[in-house]
C-alpha cells in the first residue's frame, strides 16, 4: 500500500469476511487494481498501455493455448497442421489470426509503453526496479516471439531461425559449439522446433510472473504523472476503481477495435508472405527478414560492416545486445533531477530526434542491405549509442529544466483543458 | 562510473559505425552496384479486381467454379493442390454427387495398397481425400519438368507479394524478350527452355505458357468467353479461395465483432465521461470554478446525457 489516503479493503458480506479472513486475495485485487490503489489524477493516455499490454498478454495466452491443443510440433507436420488450424479447425482461422496479429499489438502497446516511460523520466528514482523488471518482460517477449515465429515452420521461420541462432557463432570459440547445442543440431531441424514450441509455451507464464513483480514494485511508490512531481496529499489522486478503470476500459475497447479490424480484414497485412511456403533448408529466401517489431535490432545487427579490431559480425551481435541491455542502467546515465520530458527543454528535443531515429532504424531494418540502406541504418546506429550514453549523461548535467508545478493538483486545476496539465501553462502556475 | 564506461561504450560502437560508414559510402563512390536486368525490367502485379476484395468482399461461386475448371484442365497436370479436400468443393456450389463424380473422375489416383498383396498400388479419390499431387514425388516431378518443380498452388496466393494479381500478371504477362534488354544485359538474355517473364522474380520462368489460346477451356452457358485474360481471372480468384477458403466467414464474422466493438467502446466512453465529470467537480478547490471550465463541463455533462 503506497499512502496513507489509501482506502482500506472492508469485505461488505459474511462470506467476504469469511474469506478475507482465511485467504485474503479479494483483498489483494482491491489494493492492486482496486479502490484501494491511488493513482495520480492527472495521468495522460499514455499511461493506458500498461493495462492494454496485460490485455494483450491474456489474449496471446489464450488463444495460444487453443492453438497448441492443435498444433503439431514436428519438422514434417508442423506447417501442414497450420492448414489444418486455418481450414478445418473450427473458429482454428480465428484463433491463429488473432494469435499472430496480437504478438504484434502485444509489441506496439509495448514500445509505447516503453517510450513513454522513457519521455516522463519514469525509470529514475525511485521506480529503478519497475524499469528493469519490465526490460526482463521485453527481453522475454523477445524470446517468446522468435520461437513463436519459428513454430509454422514455413520459410521465414526456419531462415530466421538460421540467421538469429547464427549470433552465437560470431562468439570466437564458444559460439559455435553454444550454437549446436542449442539447437539440437547443426541446423535448426525436428530438436529445435520441439525446444521452441516447449520454451514458448512455457515462457508466456514466466512473463506473467515478472508482470507481477512489475506490478508490485511499481505499487511501493505509486504511479508516476505527467508532471513527474511525487504525489503530495489526498488531493492529487484518484483511487483506481471506478477511475482508472473506467479510463482503461473504454481505451482497450478503442484499440482492441484496431486489432479486431487488422485481425479480420488484414489478417496478413503485418506478415511476410514467404512464410506460407514451407521450410526448405535449400532454398533461401531473397531477402530474409525478422518481423517487423524486431527491424531496429536488425538494422543495428547488419549495421556493422568493417572488421575494426573484432570481426564485423561479432560487433553486430554485441552492438545489438548492447542496444537493449543499456537501457537497464539509464536510471544511472540520466542524472537529471527532473523526470518529466515537459519540463526539460532540451531532453525534449533529443527525445524526439530518438523516435524518429528507431523509425529510420526499423526503416532500414525491413529494407534489403543495399549500400544506401546500410549507410543510413549506420548514421541511426551510431545515434541510437550516442543518444543514451553520451547524449543523455551530458544534458542531464548541462540542461537548466523549467520550473516545476507545485503539487499534481495544482497543475490539474490551471489545466482543465484536458486531465494532464499543458506542458506550457504548468511551469507558468509554479511561478 | 556508470556514466564513464557508458560514455566510452558510446564512444567505441559509434566510432566503429562511423568508420564502417565511411567504407562503406567509399567502396559505393569507388565501384557503385551496376544495374541489374531484374531491377529494371522486373514490374510489380497488374491491377486486379476480384469481388473477396475488401472487408465487404465475397466470393463469387461462379467464377470460383469457372477457376477451378481451369486449374482441372490445365493446371493440374503438374500442381498440386495438397491442402484442399474434394469434400471441400461444395462451398464452391457443387453437390455431394458432383463432389463425388470430380474426385471419382480426377486424373491422377490416390496412393494405396492393395489389399491383397500388400503391394503399393492407387485407388480411385473420394471426397474426403485431398487433392492427390500428379507427380509421385519431388525426384519425378523434376525429371518431368526439366529439374524444375512446380510449386503447390493451396497457398500461392497468400505466398507472394501481390497474391491473386501476382498470378494473374503471371499467367498473362509472358512476353518475347526485349531487345533493349539483351543488348544492355547480354548475360541476362533467358536461356534455352526458360520463358521471359516480366512478373517473375529473376524474369526467366520455367513454366511455359499454360494458358496459350482464348477458348483453350469451354466453359458452360451462361459463362463468360473464355479469353485468356478472362481464365487467368478466374483461377486466381479460385487460388485465393484455396489460400483462403474461410475468407467470407472472416468478412462476416468482422463485421459483427467490430459493430459489438464499436458499441461497446462508445458506452465505455460515455461511462468514463460520466464518472471523470463526477470526479473533477467534487475535486475542485474552492471558490466557483473559472467560466471556461464550466461551460466546458456543462458541455460534456450534456453530451454525456447527465444532467449538469
Amino acid at each position: 500500500m503506497s499512502f496513507a489516503w489509501a482506502k482500506p479493503y472492508e469485505p461488505k458480506t459474511e462470506l467476504g469476511r469469511w474469506i478475507d479472513d482465511r485467504l485474503p486475495l479479494p483483498r489483494l485485487v482491491y489494493n492492486a487494481v482496486g479502490g484501494g490503489y491511488p493513482v495520480p489524477r492527472n495521468l495522460n493516455y499514455g499511461w493506458n498501455f500498461g493495462v492494454l499490454s496485460g490485455i494483450f498478454l491474456t489474449i496471446q495466452i489464450i488463444t495460444g493455448i487453443g492453438l497448441a491443443m492443435w498444433y503439431y510440433s514436428s519438422a514434417d507436420g508442423a506447417f501442414n497442421s497450420i492448414e489444418h488450424i486455418m481450414r478445418d479447425v473450427n473458429g482454428g482461422w480465428m484463433m491463429r489470426y488473432a494469435h499472430s496479429n496480437g504478438a504484434s499489438f502485444f509489441f506496439i502497446v509495448v514500445y509505447i509503453h516503453i517510450f513513454r516511460g522513457l519521455f516522463y523520466g519514469s525509470y529514475k528514482a525511485p521506480r529503478e526496479m519497475v524499469w528493469m523488471l519490465g526490460l526482463v518482460i521485453y527481453l522475454l517477449m523477445m524470446a517468446t516471439a522468435f520461437m513463436g515465429y519459428v513454430l509454422p515452420w514455413g520459410q521465414m521461420s526456419y531462415w530466421g531461425a538460421q540467421v538469429i541462432t547464427g549470433f552465437f557463432s560470431a562468439f570466437p570459440l564458444v559460439g559455435e559449439p553454444i550454437r549446436v547445442w542449442l539447437l539440437g543440431g547443426y541446423a535448426p531441424d525436428q530438436a529445435a522446433l520441439t525446444r521452441f514450441f516447449s520454451l514458448h509455451y512455457l515462457l508466456p507464464f514466466v512473463i506473467a510472473g515478472v508482470v507481477i513483480l512489475h506490478i508490485w514494485s511499481l505499487h511501493i511508490p505509486g504511479s508516476s504523472n505527467p508532471t513527474g512531481v511525487e504525489v503530495k496529499n489526498e488531493k492529487d489522486t484518484l483511487p483506481f476503481h471506478p477511475f482508472y478503470t473506467a479510463k482503461d476500459g473504454w481505451f482497450a475497447g478503442l484499440f482492441l477495435t484496431l486489432y479486431a479490424a487488422v485481425v479480420f480484414f488484414g489478417p496478413n497485412a503485418l506478415g511476410h508472405p514467404d512464410n506460407y511456403i514451407p521450410a526448405n533448408p535449400l532454398a533461401t529466401p531473397a531477402h530474409i527478414v525478422p518481423e517487423w517489431y524486431f527491424w531496429p535490432f536488425y538494422a543495428i545487427l547488419r549495421a556493422f560492416t568493417v572488421d575494426f579490431i573484432l570481426p564485423a559480425k561479432l560487433w553486430g551481435v554485441l552492438a545489438m545486445f548492447a542496444s537493449i541491455l543499456l537501457l537497464f542502467f539509464l536510471p544511472w546515465l540520466d542524472k537529471s533531477p527532473v523526470r518529466s520530458g515537459h519540463y526539460r527543454p532540451v531532453f525534449k528535443r533529443f527525445f524526439w530526434l530518438l523516435i524518429i531515429d528507431v523509425a529510420i532504424l526499423g526503416y532500414c531494418g525491413g529494407s534489403p542491405a543495399e549500400p544506401l540502406y546500410v549507410a543510413l541504418s549506420q548514421i541511426a546506429a551510431a545515434y541510437y549509442f550516442a543518444h543514451f550514453l553520451i547524449v543523455l549523461p551530458l544534458v542531464s548535467k548541462f540542461e537548466r529544466p523549467l520550473p516545476l508545478p507545485n503539487s499534481i493538483s495544482e497543475s490539474v486545476l490551471h489545466g482543465e483543458a484536458g486531465e494532464a496539465a499543458p506542458a506550457g501553462l504548468a511551469p507558468a502556475a509554479a511561478q | 562510473m556508470v556514466r564513464i564506461i557508458g560514455f566510452l561504450v558510446g564512444l567505441g560502437f559509434a566510432g566503429v559505425l562511423l568508420i564502417s560508414l565511411v567504407v562503406n559510402l567509399v567502396a559505393y563512390v569507388q565501384s557503385p552496384p551496376g544495374a541489374t536486368a531484374e531491377h529494371e525490367y522486373h514490374r510489380h502485379p497488374k491491377e486486379l479486381a476480384l469481388k473477396s476484395d475488401g472487408p465487404f468482399g465475397k466470393f463469387d461461386e461462379q467464377q470460383l467454379q469457372r477457376g477451378f475448371q481451369v486449374y482441372k484442365e490445365v493446371c493440374a497436370g503438374c500442381h498440386s493442390l495438397t491442402q484442399v479436400s474434394f469434400r471441400d468443393l461444395h462451398k464452391l456450389g457443387y453437390n455431394e454427387a458432383e463432389v463425388k463424380a470430380i474426385a471419382n473422375q480426377w486424373s491422377t489416383e490416390v496412393p494405396s495398397v492393395n489389399p491383397e498383396t500388400g503391394e503399393p498400388a492407387t485407388r480411385k479419390a473420394i471426397p474426403s481425400d485431398k487433392f492427390p499431387s500428379p507427380y509421385a514425388n519431388e525426384t519425378a516431378a523434376r525429371s518431368a519438368n526439366n529439374n524444375a518443380l512446380p510449386p503447390d498452388l493451396s497457398l500461392m496466393a497468400k505466398a507472394r507479394e501481390g497474391g491473386p494479381a501476382y498470378i494473374y500478371s503471371i499467367l498473362t504477362g509472358y512476353q518475347n524478350q526485349p531487345k533493349e534488354l539483351v543488348e544492355k544485359f547480354p548475360g541476362a538474355k533467358t536461356p534455352q527452355q526458360l520463358h521471359y517473364n516480366p512478373y517473375f522474380a529473376n524474369l526467366n520462368i520455367a513454366m511455359p505458357p499454360p494458358l496459350t489460346a482464348d477458348g483453350q477451356v469451354t466453359y458452360a452457358e451462361g459463362n463468360p468467353a473464355p479469353t485468356v485474360d478472362q481464365m487467368a481471372q478466374d483461377v486466381a480468384a479460385f487460388l485465393m479461395w484455396t489460400a483462403e477458403p474461410n475468407l467470407q466467414g472472416r468478412h462476416k464474422s468482422g463485421v459483427a465483432v467490430l459493430f459489438f466493438l464499436i458499441i461497446a467502446t462508445v458506452f465505455g466512453f460515455l461511462s468514463y465521461r460520466n464518472i471523470w465529470a463526477e470526479a473533477k467537480r467534487k475535486v475542485a478547490p474552492k471558490g466557483a470554478p473559472q467560466p471556461e471550465t464550466k461551460a466546458k463541463r456543462t458541455r460534456s455533462a450534456k453530451k454525456a446525457g447527465i444532467a449538469g
